[in-house]
């Protein structure tokens, strides 16, 4: 196998800054407070994956995977350290942002998937299926402004996941949508993985990365902590004990014996 | 984003040297990758002319009310005040031509300097070259002066207009020297824009300045009878040099030859303009160094 995402001693860092105007920073440091604060947000992480894998990225809130994943995206550049790709990515990543609300559903999809990389005829060839995903076809060209929230992230969804690429990445897929939705877009998660793609997966739920993944990745405050198996990586952050009791994620093992 | 990738599954015997190579995401940036990525460049320029006017009752017609207003209080005050009118053949062209393209330049420069912050939701989260969005509004701001030309070109139409091949090169020039400088500025402050919010009330007071800077309300002529032989550092300015270049092309050819006064030019404009055309490729390149070395930390200090 070749490698599909090689990340070496990634780190990243932001600054916080308290004040910003001459007079706020000019008191605080007469004063002796800190004006502006360091973190790593990815601490030196490093790991390679190779084409056709799929990855759940695992970790509590904050701990750095949106990071990770917009660094993979091209979003962001590590400080230091280097994140190399093979080949292109898309993903369900912010889906819809920058959607225009004054503009109608037909025009921001056009330009929605002009900025995930599609060309004209790539899009001309896609539109009615994607339209068709969405389920937006008497709504197409209204405002996207009197969309209502899940119907504008459909759109978004329903554009991101149409993009052809070697990479796939998915940050939270199932926070919005109804369930029918949810259903579909798990549906379709499932056949990028198995047509050879490498899926990257950001989630919290056990169930769904158990059901997608091969391997899964935790960070910890900005730190690789695990690399290994699905359900033992569950186990470490101690998600399967939940799994029985919460209700939410029953809700997710229900989608997966829908499909 | 290719037709390369257009069927990831047929990939099926894995041969390396058959895949693409491992790059970094990130690299895929600079005012190269807006080029190639024409198709999205006019979608988001169509995106920007539809989307300013949004919602007034006026729409596309403030564009040309702005530069409007302004031609009647300079032609008031200075035609009719200063009495700028006997000195300056064909007083109202002479304005007009040297309106149209500071407009250009500081529209350009204006909402160039706002673009990225704007756009941040797009900025923050999605991968393309940011360079994009400054040349947008460039190219948006070419847009409109498309009319304004139509209505020069019809007032110089009425005073009894000549063109040349001379003025036409001249057009061609000025409009270039303020593409190309445009968009080096807007590259620069909409990068530093995102740092230090001043730059977007800086750029206000620089664009007074450039309004008088300008031999617009004044001739060239004044210029050259107070200063004499130092004239010619003000044709170091390259927006006098193009709105020169834009007078050039339409003003003087509207003023009859048997008119005692005749429009004062510089020597070799042309050459002149060439050399800015130069300087304003030199700022694009300083503009594009800058923005590229910023552009790392732009998503985070959004």
């Amino acid at each position: 196998m070749v490698d599909s995402i090689r990340v070496e001693n990634v780190t990243k860092t932001f600054t916080r800054r308290y004040q910003r105007t001459l007079k706020q920073i000019t008191v605080a440091k007469t004063r002796g407070q800190k004006t502006l604060d360091e973190f790593n947000a990815i601490d030196d992480v490093s790991f390679t994956i190779e084409q056709g894998e799929s990855i759940g990225l695992m970790g509590l809130n904050g701990s750095g995977k949106s990071t990770l994943l917009k660094m993979i995206n091209g979003v962001m550049r590590p400080d230091t350290g280097s994140i190399l790709t093979r080949g292109t990515i898309s993903g369900l990543i912010a889906t819809g942002a920058g959607f225009h609300p004054q503009l109608s559903g037909r025009d921001n999809l056009v330009l929605n998937a002009a900025i995930l990389g599609m060309s004209e005829k790539e899009t001309k060839r896609k539109f009615d299926a994607i339209v068709d995903f969405a389920g937006l076809e008497d709504k197409l060209d209204g405002q996207v402004g009197h969309y209502s929230s899940g119907e504008s992230a459909r759109l978004g969804f329903a554009i991101a996941i149409h993009v052809d690429s070697d990479i796939f990445l998915a940050d939270e897929v199932l926070a919005v949508g109804d369930k029918p939705f949810r259903a579909k877009c798990m549906e379709r998660m499932l056949e990028i993985r198995d047509s050879g793609r490498t899926l990257f997966y950001v989630s919290h739920s056990a169930a769904t990365v158990r059901r997608m993944c091969t391997r899964v990745l935790i960070l910890d405050k900005g730190r690789l902590v695990f690399d290994g198996k699905p359900a033992k990586g569950i186990t470490y952050l101690g998600y399967d004990e939940d799994e029985t009791e919460n209700p939410i994620d029953l809700d997710e093992n229900d989608i997966g014996a829908d499909i | 984003m290719t037709d390369l990738a257009a069927d990831p599954v047929s990939q099926a015997p894995v041969d390396e040297a058959d895949l693409p190579p491992l790059v970094a995401p990130s690299s895929r940036t600079g005012l190269k990758a807006v080029v190639q990525r024409r198709y999205l460049l006019k979608l988001l320029v169509r995106r920007e002319i539809s989307a300013r006017y949004q919602g007034s009752v006026l729409g596309l017609m403030w564009s040309y009310i702005n530069p409007l207003s302004q031609f009647c209080i300079y032609f008031f005050v200075m035609g009719v005040i200063f009495n700028l009118h006997k000195s300056i053949p064909n007083f109202a062209i002479h304005i007009f031509s040297a309106i149209v393209i500071v407009h250009f330049f500081t529209e350009t420069m204006g909402a160039g300097t706002r673009s990225i912050v704007r756009n941040r939701q797009i900025v923050q989260k999605m991968a393309m070259p940011r360079e994009m969005f400054p040349v947008a509004t460039m190219l948006t701001s070419l847009y409109h002066v498309g009319p304004q030309l139509v209505i020069l070109v019809v007032a110089c139409g009425l005073s009894g207009w000549v063109p040349d091949a001379y003025g036409m090169a001249s057009l061609v020039v000025g409009i270039a020297i303020i593409m190309l400088l445009g968009t080096g500025f807007a590259l620069l402050l909409s990068a530093a824009n995102v740092f230090f919010r001043d730059v977007g009330s800086a750029v206000n007071i620089f664009m007074n300045l450039i309004r008088f800077g300008v031999p617009m309300i004044y001739s060239y002529e004044m210029v050259q009878t107070r200063f004499g032989s130092f004239a010619q550092y003000y044709l170091y300015n390259p927006i006098a040099d193009a709105v020169l270049l834009f007078q050039r092309a339409f003003w003087v050819g509207t003023v009859d030859p048997s008119n005692p006064q005749q429009p004062v030019m510089p020597e070799h404009l042309l050459g002149w303009g060439v050399s800015m055309v130069g300087v304003s490729i030199v700022v694009l390149g300083i503009g594009q160094v800058i923005f590229s070395r910023l552009e790392g930390k732009i998503p985070e200090r959004l």
